[in-house]
């Protein structure tokens, strides 16, 4: 009941009009009864109002006129708004504050975050469904199972085992990495993380190249044309030219602030692509290297690939893009937007100098071949029509035959060999057990090596040529380009 | 002088604009995801270029009217303000389970109400910088593909729209369950703002026992 007490003397306090009944007495009061002076006069007529006192001796005291405010208002007022608080009060002993939060917070993760006083719709007609029996061909992104797929009637033998496997310990599972070249002179280089061997074909000799220094790691490789100097790109952003007959590091080229992924040359012109998605050109001759610089890409370059001629730079990008560049030119003659992921499998044509081949990643799963005359994609394969193309990591063009070989990621792990121009599919080559992440093609055109994510290197005798070929080879018969056609330009 | 001016406004945008290239981006964006979770068989989508990708829209006469019809009318309460959130909804056909949640979070700057479509209010947001968030936002989609679980099953999708209770209701809109996921996993994508709008991705699937 002391609540209902306090309310009372509440109340008693905040009337205005009442009398005083409490608290000390006021100072005219005092003052007046100290000078013996008991009664005060209510002068009706004084100019302050009635409520004001005049007393000679003891100085104007003012008491404001009242009769403006509205005083019954004001109390109800007051006592009004406390009766609200008190209610409020009298709710939140029942239901106290934590479990109030609690009703809230369950009532909104009820409402999956929302506060009540949203309400949530859909339209009454509903889309239509997918016709009956349409199986979702993602599938081949998880099954493990060997798609069937119209094989292309072959008649050369191509062994389905590979002729060699190399172990390659600490080889790094990076799809946008480039850790394998074989050069003209018959010479596999292989980045092992922060190692770059060479493995001499001929003789099967592994030559120890370099060693960098934590945390530094090697991200590309690339032979130049003569197959003498190697180019190396380092993960701290500088390109490195190593002459592997001496054995000595023969220049290093900054510029780039993020690591480089990709390396291609074009005679004395190297091109670096690198995490920042800019493409750097390298003059390797003179002193003020940096030549250009192309930005097309918005993220990673991934896939970088002069053309035979010369003439051509075919780019890809983790941004999905392709981008065509002309020789001197710093901004792109196309840019093809049609892959739905990163593309690292570029590839150009050996025997038609404008065929661009490539090969986009897990959300994509397509090989494109371009005109890069005109920009135009002329051949698509992809899931809907052949549901073994996978991620796809490296792309070769055939020198031998009218094929070209693709390396992929998850499920099978496989090679595969396709026919041009129909991309029917000649053979699958399996045996990696984690994804395929490069292929090189030998110097002789007739192996394939390709590097996996499970720390091994096999080599594929895929486009054999028979001794009886050769001779018709040497001769101008049996092969794609006719020396006739092969000299003019 | 005046070259200057009309310039900055091409590059700006009002309300109207903003709630278009809002649902607009919807309109892409549950393309793509209707190609890339495979709801709609691929033969039945083409390829069109936009905000410098390529990407597949529907050629399906149903699912093509359905998206419109919906979009337009999220078009009018993106201008009234009154749009919260829209949901995309992917669910068994045959156990009417839920199996994905892409939920598209909508913030509205009440500083552009209706009132600044006639006083000509516009943002200085640059036209390309929003495009380009979108474009992140839809590549995220793509990418998604690589770690969501495989849709085994006939699948349906459905939208869903969270709106203020005070929003005009038409008469094909009915209210729904809010379809949420038993056991689920939930990946934050990226987000864009036309700084009217501001979108916020999401994606939620069920994780396999």
């Amino acid at each position: 009941m002391s609540h209902l007490q306090f309310d009372a003397n509440l109340n008693e306090a905040l009337r205005m009009d009442g009398e005083l009944t409490r608290g000390p007495i006021p100072r005219w009061q005092r003052k007046a009864q100290e000078q013996g002076i008991h009664s005060l006069n209510v002068n009706e007529n004084s100019p302050y109002g009635q409520n004001t006192q005049w007393k000679s001796g003891i100085g104007i005291l003012f008491i404001p006129n009242r009769s403006t405010t509205d005083l019954e208002r004001s109390h109800h007022l007051l006592v009004s708004s406390m009766e609200a608080s008190g209610g409020e009060k009298s709710e939140a002993d029942e239901l106290s504050l934590q479990q109030k939060e609690y009703q809230e917070k369950m009532s909104e993760n009820l409402n999956d975050g929302q506060p009540q006083e949203s309400r949530i719709l859909s339209f009454k007609s509903k889309a239509p469904q997918a016709k009956e029996g349409y199986v979702n061909n993602l599938k081949v992104l998880y099954s493990a199972g060997k798609p069937t797929v119209p094989k292309a009637a072959s008649v050369r033998h191509i062994p389905s085992v590979p002729e060699k496997v190399l172990d390659a310990p600490e080889l790094l599972d990076d799809y946008y990495l480039h850790l394998l070249d074989w050069s003209v002179n018959n010479h596999l280089a292989v980045a092992l993380s922060s190692s770059v061997y060479i493995w001499n074909a001929g003789d099967g000799a592994i030559t120890p190249l370099v060693q960098l220094e934590a945390p530094d790691y090697v991200c590309s490789l690339s032979w130049i044309e003569e197959g003498n100097i190697l180019a190396m790109g380092v993960s701290s952003g500088v390109t490195k030219l190593w002459d592997v007959g001496q054995q000595k590091l023969v220049r290093t080229m900054g510029g780039h602030q993020n690591r480089v992924t990709t390396l291609s040359w074009s005679s004395y012109i190297l091109s670096s692509g690198s995490r920042s998605g800019q493409i750097f050109h390298h003059d390797v001759r003179i002193a003020d290297h940096h030549v250009a610089t192309l930005s097309g890409h918005t993220q990673e370059v991934c896939g970088l690939q002069w053309s035979p001629d010369g003439r051509h730079l075919g780019s890809g990008g983790n941004d999905n893009q392709v981008n065509i560049w002309e020789k001197g030119s710093t901004t792109p003659l196309h840019t093809l937007t049609e892959h739905q992921a990163a593309v690292k499998a570029v590839a150009w044509c050996p025997w038609q100098n404008n065929l661009l081949a490539t090969g986009g990643g897990t959300a994509d799963r397509t090989i494109r071949i371009w005109n890069c005359t005109t920009g135009i994609c002329l051949k698509d394969v992809q899931t809907n029509s052949q549901p073994s193309v996978l991620q796809v990591s490296s792309v070769l063009w055939s020198s031998h035959y009218k094929e070209l070989i693709s390396g992929h990621g998850f499920s099978n792990n496989q090679l595969t060999l396709w026919k041009y121009p129909t991309m029917a599919k000649v053979a699958d080559l399996t045996g990696h057990t984690g994804r395929v992440l490069k292929l090189c093609m030998s110097p002789d055109g007739q192996m394939v090596v390709s590097a996996a994510a499970d720390e091994t290197i096999r080599m594929w005798k895929c486009w054999g040529v028979d001794k009886k070929d050769k001779k018709q080879a040497g001769s101008g018969k049996g092969h794609p380009i006719s020396m006739l056609a092969r000299t003019i330009r | 002088m005046e070259a200057v001016k009309q310039e900055t406004c091409n590059n700006s945008i009002t309300l109207k604009g903003s709630a278009q290239l809002v649902s607009e981006f919807f309109y892409y964006g549950i393309n793509s995801i209707l190609y890339q979770r495979g709801i709609y068989p691929p033969e039945s989508f083409t390829l069109k270029q936009q905000y410098g990708l390529t990407l597949y829209t529907t050629t399906d006469k149903g699912v093509k009217d359905y998206l419109n019809n919906v979009l337009a009318q999220i078009k009018d309460w993106l201008e009234a303000g009154n749009v919260q959130r829209l949901v995309l909804v992917v669910t068994n056909v045959d156990t009417k389970e839920v199996l994905e949640r892409w939920d598209f979070d909508i913030q509205h700057d009440p500083s552009y109400g209706p009132q600044s479509i006639k006083e000509g209010k516009v943002t200085g947001k640059d036209l390309k910088v929003i495009q380009k968030e979108m474009r992140d936002v839809i590549r995220q989609i793509t990418a998604c593909v690589t770690f969501l679980p495989l849709l085994d099953c006939v699948c349906a999708f459905d939208l869903l729209v969270y709106t203020h209770k005070n929003a005009e209701v038409p008469e094909k809109w009915s209210e729904s369950a809010p379809c949420f996921i038993s056991n689920s996993q939930e990946v934050r994508l990226k987000s864009f703002s036309t700084s009217i709008h501001k979108v916020e991705a999401c994606v939620s699937y069920k994780i396999d026992q």
